[in-house]
């Protein structure tokens, strides 16, 4: 073994690998607020929507569960360029992980809303609540506690996935490492870091969630 | 008088052609990580299970970090890795390797939750019927923990072959860098990657339909 390991340069650069850390992380939250938003519409509109928009929200679900969310990073970045459409790295990575979550949520949600007995829906209504009130009130509570643990997943693989946008040119941490990397030619020591610290993110991740668990379904 | 220069040249029969190799290629090497991951996932998941304290610091550390890092990373980090200790590899080779302990470790968690899946009062009246303890796991536990888990394995094997898509990053010309290549080309970017959408699309959905019907009848 002949290969001299230089990790210093990687430590002067830790400042701003943190900083695109932070910028995984922006990106993976807001990508999980839009994909609980679109999952729950999406999950709602499988169940009991409209024909044609149930037959939309089953394709969107079906082709962000069977397709790679490289392909659907790219569809975003060159698909829609197609169009004219052509949009920042940011938006890309942002849109198409929000495409991917709200897919692969809808389908937990989905399973969710199945675990809540009609009863209770029922029960809620005669009580002179309207619709809207038992499912803010009754339904999405409960249904959030069956998919809570799935959704920290969720949050998980959002991380891991905006990793890809290293792939259209987006300098999240991954982008980032490799921008160095390619610099200083110290690529094992940077993407050696950079594993570090998405290792530390996700460990964080789960850590808060248990802990917030916790505090929210005490009872 | 020419005719101007032009640097793309329109989509051709010739592409598809290319696009089909390369979905082979993405075909191969997700059989045989999904092989290879497969078997040392159902040792590792079996010893997770079987050794609680020895394994769960080694195996499974190793393993929970396979799973907290992304793929994409890991890709990068051993295909730089593999020359320092002085195995000089190609993009297949340690793609395969990468995607190989990447699925090992996801297999390894379902795994251990097929056996725990069979009750201990089972593999109890197993052993008292004098079955070995290897006649135990042969008998009892695989049958009945292969039957509890078989869907997620087919969940595990999807993702698989949907993350090969990124062993792209190491130069490995699986279907969706070869779309990426040709969408340069041909500058038509909507009917290409709707093929290899297709392509993935096709191989996948008919397993997971399948392994959702055979989930709903078993647990029925």
């Amino acid at each position: 073994m002949d290969y001299n390991f230089h990790w210093r340069p990687v430590f002067r650069q830790l400042p701003d690998l943190f900083e695109a850390g932070l910028l995984t992380l922006e990106v993976a939250i807001l990508s999980m607020i839009l994909g609980i938003m679109l999952g729950l519409i999406l999950a709602l509109l499988r169940m009991n929507g409209p024909r044609p928009l149930r037959w939309i929200a089953n394709f969107w679900v079906e082709l962000a569960r069977n397709t790679p969310a490289l392909f659907q990073l790219f569809f975003f970045g060159f698909g829609l360029g197609a169009f004219g459409l052509h949009l920042t790295p940011y938006l890309i990575v942002l849109l198409g992980l929000s495409f991917n979550n709200a897919g692969y949520l809808a389908e937990n949600f989905r399973g969710g809303f199945l675990a809540v007995p009609d009863t209770q829906i029922r029960a809620a209504r005669s009580l002179g609540m309207t619709a809207s009130q038992t499912y803010i009130r009754i339904i999405i509570p409960q249904v959030l506690r069956i998919v809570y643990h799935p959704m920290t997943n969720q949050m998980v693989w959002a991380v891991l996935m905006s990793s890809l946008g290293m792939l259209v040119g987006f300098r999240e941490l991954s982008g980032e490492t490799q921008f160095f990397a390619s610099k200083t030619y110290r690529i094992f020591e940077y993407f050696a870091v950079t594993a570090v610290i998405y290792y530390v993110i996700v460990k964080i991740i789960l850590i808060g969630s248990k802990l917030a668990a916790r505090r929210l379904f005490k009872y | 008088m020419s005719e101007p220069i032009s640097f793309f040249s329109g989509f051709q029969v010739n592409d598809l052609v290319f696009l089909g190799e390369a979905a082979g290629r993405t075909l191969l090497i997700s059989a045989v990580s999904i092989t290879i991951g497969t078997i040392f996932g159902i040792f590792f998941g079996w010893s997770l299970q079987a050794s609680k304290w020895l394994a769960q610091t080694t195996i499974g550390t190793i393993l929970d970090i396979f799973r907290s890092v992304p793929l994409i990373i890991q890709l990068i980090l051993f295909y730089n890795f593999f020359p320092i200790i002085g195995w000089n590899t190609g993009p297949f080779a340690a793609g395969a390797v990468v995607l190989s302990i990447y699925t090992a470790a996801l297999v390894a968690n379902v795994v251990r939750g097929g056996i725990e899946a069979v009750g201990i009062p089972m593999r109890r009246a197993a052993r008292s019927l004098g079955m070995s303890y290897w006649q135990d796991l042969r008998y009892v536990v695989w049958p009945i923990g292969l039957r509890a888990v078989f869907p997620s394995w087919v969940g595990v094997a999807l993702s698989v072959i949907k993350d090969s898509a990124l062993v792209s990053v190491l130069g490995y010309m699986e279907l969706l860098r070869a779309s990426q290549i040709l969408i340069t080309r041909t500058q038509e970017p909507f009917i290409i990657l709707a093929c290899a959408g297709a392509f993935y699309f096709a191989l996948s959905y008919p397993l997971s339909k399948y392994s959702q019907k055979l989930e709903e009848s078993w647990t029925s």
